[in-house]
């Protein structure tokens, strides 16, 4: 007997304004990405000796760094490098992941072998030593980053979604659709995919939070834009020198990415708990 | 103080929804109590109530459940555990899921023993000793749970109820899903343990047959409450409370088709939990309720009948079906002379890798003609029924249908070929398209299937309610899916429909409804019905004839009647329920001889085990393969015990 | 089992060669001219072409790549570019140091991990669940660069309860050397910590809520006696394979938190070799890594199977 649990409890409602917050921290990060020229208070790439080190305070609010650049600024302008990236990286992975995911789940036989294989493959290939090597060959532009990001979250978004297909295929309802003689598309399309959906979507926000996480490292690393750009990832690693002199320099960029993936790692954890719940 | 158990207006809640409201009964020590009931109706939450405890989200609203004079319910957890360890013991329905996987089944019994105060040696001793009264083989304690079958760990779980030798036993469903042989071997274990223990029994089920037979006392529960209770053999053969009418008569028999006894289901479904109405809860679906049913619950009348409690203001007025005891001969359904038949399986092998799932099987069916299959779980019906329909084309054999070669695989199969075989399956929650309404897979089966009429009328064909087409799967019954299922399968005319277990999710009065529908459709379209189940009864209801499957191979073929009454093949008779098997051993390695050489009762040791046995025509149109004589093959009167309505 | 392990094997020089290949491309095409590199910007034209053509650049590429791996295979991997040093003891010190550095971070994950998921499964959809949950899940979702900078700019920089950097200085004993390791380690935890909670937290629920616990407590088995005969095995086995991709996590994060702590370990010094260009050591540090990636990959699907009694008889079979 199936118990009715408690599975319909009465904080959902709390909970879905809780969720609004993350919603906010995205949004705001969004329109900062969009706007920044007419929202920062200096220009972010305006160096002035006789402000250099200068901590919190009034005039700059996050102080300056080495060059006397105004932090709030900087963090505001390195926004855009961040967000510009993540979204197509994200539905690069996700499309492709997806189409390969579902035709091999759906075809089955050798093809899906094969994919398997390769996908296994790529899968143990290290990102990290993949990405450095990629940006090596290919040089370092947000384009190159989308494409190894993307390109890493193929075969992740692929399994998965292979996974949730062999799942559903073995359903009567598509052994009643294959017998009733619904050709292949139909049967990936009509049938299997809007019954997969919340996979896809679970994979997508959580990619999305990966993104982000990968594009603010490849910074970190310097293998993100050239030098110069108010990156987040580049801005922690060229002030962490002067982290003691200048802990501010670190932290804003650092509490600013902390903010964004934190934002996004939450929504689509609520994103998943909602699906799941149905 | 009152010896036994004692169970007092107890009432329970999830949240705001009510699942037991104000149950009474007392169960004497060394008697059995029976639980009726279908899913949802409050048994597993009454279940577990006897031992002190709620399933998540759940309270206790009212009442009492007394042990031996012992309030359970009143007792701090520390008192409640130690009751416990003497007090009561369960066995479940689950019983793969009540042992630790990763503990060795000897050790999990030596900790029941060592609660009880037992030292490690002896209580490691102590547990062999209990698995050898269970029929199980010393290195059986050293085994861990997934390397038993189900009906070892089954037993398992009774060494248990031995070793904790407890006051109460509740039994909830302790042989649903155990095959025909294993369950009767599983209920000889428990009658002889409560004759040793002496204690309550608590037998909570849904089938009416095995309480009939097992029980002294039977309650039946309905929507969470007690609507009949009494002795078993009075509520079963003449109940007084229109469910338990209704119950009895959705509920199909052995050795009665549906030309002798047709089944009456129950209107409508259950309410739905934590639904309120002043009224009685059944009124709803009643056929003998009146203005007065819907205005105020019943009381418990103790003097309807006596020696019984019913919660009813009509007791003994609903109307019953009766058995037409007539002579008519099988109304098979004859093959024309020179019409090739609808469909012939010949010399069928399907497997998975390396793992013969079927060996060889012929089977025919004629057009329009009702055939059953019968055999326990991972005998091949499945996938029989997957190879005929073309969903599971790997392996050798020929296929024909209506006198053309079939090719195995859908894909090879013309598109006017495949609509002439349709399927229905088993689970209900997964045979519909979640993200469709229920017009839009209609309206997409008869597209693909060039039916004729419009959604609407092959809505009504099928009796599916209009409101019930804008519906998703999601917001629909069990019942009301396996409708829209079978709609699904009609939308063009189909000449074969395969129905893989259809009913067997389902409960008793809805799966009533079910066989009523199939047998309409084929009435109205002479579709012929492969038609599979588990369950005798079921399968004897619409078969015209039978055949049945045991581990891969084909067994027996025949009319309906001979095969389920016998002569029959001796694993039949097994079947049938009369004949216990013998404890299986492990397969033949070799495989030579009959696959059912080490269960049977009639084995020749010599022959069955080194010589496969042939297929003989024990009566005309009637094979049977086996090495016995036909005289000498078992006969099987059918032993449903339930009722005045047997023939 | 046993074809799981022998599927498992096969698949290993596959990635192998497949690394090896991509390793090659890359650098091969990567440094532009080696023999301008090697021999500075004074060198006439002449002189880098000669040597080009002695280092056999002019090959084409299969026989480059064929002899590049005849090379690798044979253990000379050349010497640096930059730090002039043979590429084969370059390589091996840093390894010892970022397994010491990845051992130290898996000793403090594991307790952590399952402490947190095994409280957050048996108290689930409390407020202490919530908040472990919550907390895993946004440290999992941060760059283990910035949970460092955090950590440093409170524990090194306010408080100087840790140093700054993640090398010990000569004379420094063990301790003293945990303590220079203690927060490069404790960012790699925290950014793992999340995943594995997750799954002990998952498997707890789906023990504690399971059959057999339910049955233990229905014959008044102590609850302690139920923690640990029943849910503390049978939830942290599934975990292992959870471990095992954080495992690979904690190597991949090794690039980055050495970065962030100037410790010399492989990761940096793959990073610094591809800022260099200094292709002997790229390769070798690429490959290393690679190497030390698909073991701990292999071990961890086997310490799963074998952990699990279900599967572990079927690989006596």
């Amino acid at each position: 007997m199936s118990s009715p649990g408690p599975s319909a409890r009465p904080r959902t409602a709390a909970r879905s304004r809780a969720g609004l917050v993350p919603v906010a921290v995205i949004l705001l990060w969004a329109v900062v990405a969009a706007l920044w020229p007419h929202l920062v208070p200096h220009d972010p790439a305006l160096q002035d000796p006789t402000v250099r080190f200068r901590p919190p305070g009034p005039g700059h609010w996050l102080g300056t760094d080495q060059f006397g650049r105004d932090v709030l600024s900087r963090v505001l302008a390195g926004a855009r490098p961040v967000l510009v990236v993540a979204p197509p990286a994200t539905a690069l992975g996700v499309l492709a992941g997806t189409a390969v995911g579902l035709i091999s789940g759906t075809v089955r036989g050798w093809f899906d072998d094969i994919v398997m294989r390769v996908l296994d493959a790529v899968m143990v290939f290290p990102t990290v030593i993949a990405a450095v090597l990629f940006i090596a060959l290919l040089g370092r532009s947000p384009l190159v980053v989308v494409l190894v990001v993307g390109a890493a979250f193929v075969p992740i978004v692929a399994r998965s979604v292979r996974a949730a297909t062999l799942v559903e295929r073995e359903k009567p309802y598509v052994d009643a659709a294959r017998l009733r003689g619904e050709p292949l598309p139909s049967l990936m399309v009509r049938e299997i995919l809007p019954n997969i959906r919340a996979t896809v979507l679970v994979e997508a926000t959580t990619r999305l939070g990966d993104a982000v996480f990968a594009a603010a490292t490849l910074s970190f690393l310097g293998l993100g834009q050239p030098p110069g750009s108010p990156e987040w990832g580049a801005a922690v690693s060229d002030n962490r020198v002067w982290l003691q002199v200048a802990p501010w320099t670190v932290l804003a960029p650092a509490l600013a990415i902390g903010s964004l993936v934190v934002a996004v790692a939450l929504l689509s954890d609520a994103l998943r708990h909602r699906l799941e719940a149905r | 103080m009152t010896a036994g158990l004692r169970v007092e207006a107890l009432s329970a809640a999830y949240g705001p929804a009510t699942v037991l409201h104000e149950v009474s009964f007392a169960v004497t020590p060394g008697e059995t109590f029976g639980v009726v009931g279908e899913s949802g109706c409050g048994k597993t939450t009454l279940g577990y109530l006897l031992g002190g405890h709620l399933q998540p989200g759940g309270r206790h609203t009212g009442g009492r459940v007394t042990v031996d004079g012992t309030d359970i319910l009143a007792l701090d957890p520390a008192g409640l555990r130690r009751w416990r360890r003497t007090g009561v013991a369960f066995v479940h329905q689950d019983a793969a899921g009540a042992l630790d996987p990763t503990m060795r089944v000897g050790t999990q019994l030596a900790e029941v023993l060592r609660l009880r105060g037992l030292g490690r040696g002896a209580a490691a001793a102590e547990a062999t000793e209990l698995l050898r009264r269970v029929r199980l083989p010393g290195e059986a304690a050293r085994r861990y749970p997934h390397q038993l079958s189900g009906g070892q760990r089954q037993r398992v779980m009774i060494a248990g109820v031995l070793a904790a030798r407890p006051r109460l036993i509740v039994l909830d469903e302790p042989t649903t899903g155990l095959d025909a042989a294993v369950r009767a071997d599983v209920l000889d274990l428990l009658a002889r343990l409560r004759a040793e223990l002496a204690a309550a029994v608590v037998l909570i089920s849904h089938d009416l047959d095995l309480v009939g037979r097992h029980c002294d006392r039977v309650g039946v529960l309905y929507a969470g409450r007690l609507v009949e209770s009494g002795p078993a053999a009075g509520i079963l053969g003449d109940p007084a409370h229109p469910y338990t009418a209704g119950l009895l008569d959705s509920a199909p028999r052995l050795g009665m088709p549906r030309r002798v006894r047709r089944l009456a289901p129950i209107a409508g479904r259950l309410p739905v939990l934590g639904a309120t109405s002043p009224g009685c809860v059944f009124a709803a679906r009643c056929p003998v309720a009146e203005a007065a049913c819907t205005t105020a619950e019943p009381a418990l009348d103790e003097r309807a009948v006596p020696g019984r409690v019913v919660r009813c203001l009509r007791p003994g007025t609903a109307p019953r079906i009766t058995a037409e005891v007539t002579s008519q001969t099988a109304a098979t359904v004859r093959p024309e002379p020179g019409q090739p038949p609808l469909l012939e399986v010949r010399g069928l092998v399907r497997g998975y890798g390396d793992t013969a799932v079927l060996d060889h099987v012929d089977l025919t069916i004629g057009a329009g003609e009702v055939v059953g299959l019968v055999g326990e779980s991972g005998s091949g019906k499945t996938t029989l029924a997957r190879a005929i329909a073309g969903l599971h084309a790997e392996g050798t054999g020929q296929l024909r249908f209506a006198g053309a070669a079939l090719p195995a695989g859908l894909r090879r199969r013309s598109p006017a070929l495949r609509r002439r075989i349709q399927m229905v399956f088993q689970d209900p929650d997964t045979t519909l398209n979640p993200s469709q309404p229920v017009w839009r897979i209609l309206k997409r089966a008869l597209r693909t299937l060039r039916g004729k009429p419009g959604v609407a009328a092959l809505a009504a064909r099928t009796r599916l309610d209009e409101e019930l087409l804008r519906r998703r799967p999601g917001q629909l019954s069990g019942g009301q899916k396996q409708r829209v299922a079978i709609a699904r399968s009609f939308a063009g005319a189909p000449e074969l429909v395969i129905c893989d277990e259809p009913v067997s999710a389902l409960d008793v009065s809805v799966q009533a409804a079910m066989l009523e529908l199939l047998a309409e459709q084929r009435e109205r379209t002479g579709t012929a019905y492969l038609f599979i189940s588990h369950d005798l009864a079921v399968v004897g209801y619409l078969a015209d004839r039978v055949a049945v499957l045991y581990r891969g191979v084909l067994v027996e073929q025949g009319p309906a009647g001979p095969v389920l009454a016998g002569p029959h093949h001796p694993y039949t008779a097994t079947l049938v329920g009369a004949a216990p098997s013998e404890p299986s051993q492990p397969a033949l390695v070799n495989g030579a001889g009959c696959l059912f050489f080490h269960a049977c009762a009639r084995r020749i040791a010599g022959l069955c085990d080194v010589t496969a046995p042939p297929l003989a025509e024990a009566e005309p149109g009637h094979f049977v393969r086996c090495h016995l004589d036909p005289a000498a093959l078992p006969r099987t009167e059918p032993t449903t015990s339930i009722g005045g309505v047997r023939a | 089992m046993r074809t799981f392990l022998l599927r498992r094997l096969a698949a290993v020089p596959l990635t192998l060669a497949g690394v090896s290949i991509l390793v090659f491309l890359a650098t091969d095409v990567l440094p532009g001219d080696v023999g301008r590199t090697v021999l500075g910007r004074e060198a006439s034209a002449e002189a880098v072409a000669l040597y080009n053509r002695q280092l056999g650049l002019d090959d084409p590429l299969w026989l480059r790549y064929g002899r590049w791996l005849g090379h690798f295979l044979t253990g000379d991997w050349g010497t640096s570019y930059t730090l002039r040093e043979p590429v084969a003891a370059l390589v091996g010190g840093r390894l010892v140091a970022s397994l010491t550095l990845a051992l130290f971070a898996f000793v403090l994950l594991v307790p952590v991990a399952l402490g947190a998921g095994l409280v957050a499964g048996a108290r689930h959809d409390t407020w202490l669940d919530r908040t472990i949950s919550a907390t895993g899940l946004a440290l999992g979702a941060t760059p283990e660069f910035v949970t460092g900078v955090v950590l440093l700019v409170v524990f090194s920089v306010q408080l100087r309860w840790f140093p700054v950097s993640a090398q010990a200085g000569p004379g420094d004993g063990p301790l003293a050397v945990l303590g220079h390791l203690f927060l490069p380690a404790l960012s790699l935890v925290l950014l793992c910590t999340g995943y594995v909670a997750r799954h002990v937290r998952a498997s707890t629920i789906a023990v504690v809520d399971g059959g057999y616990v339910r049955a233990a407590r229905l014959r008044g088995t102590p609850p302690a006696r139920i923690l640990y005969r029943h849910v503390l095995r049978n939830a942290t086995v599934p975990a292992t394979s959870a471990l095992g991709v954080q495992l690979q996590f904690l190597l991949g994060g090794l690039v980055v938190v050495e970065l962030l702590f100037n410790y010399p370990g492989l990761g940096a010094l793959l990073l610094q070799s591809a800022v260099d260009r200094d292709v002997p050591t790229l390769q070798a540090a690429a490959m290393v890594l690679g190497l030390a990636y698909l073991t701990v990959t292999l071990l961890a699907d086997i310490a799963y199977r074998l952990l699990d009694p279900r599967v572990r008889l079927a690989v006596a079979r």
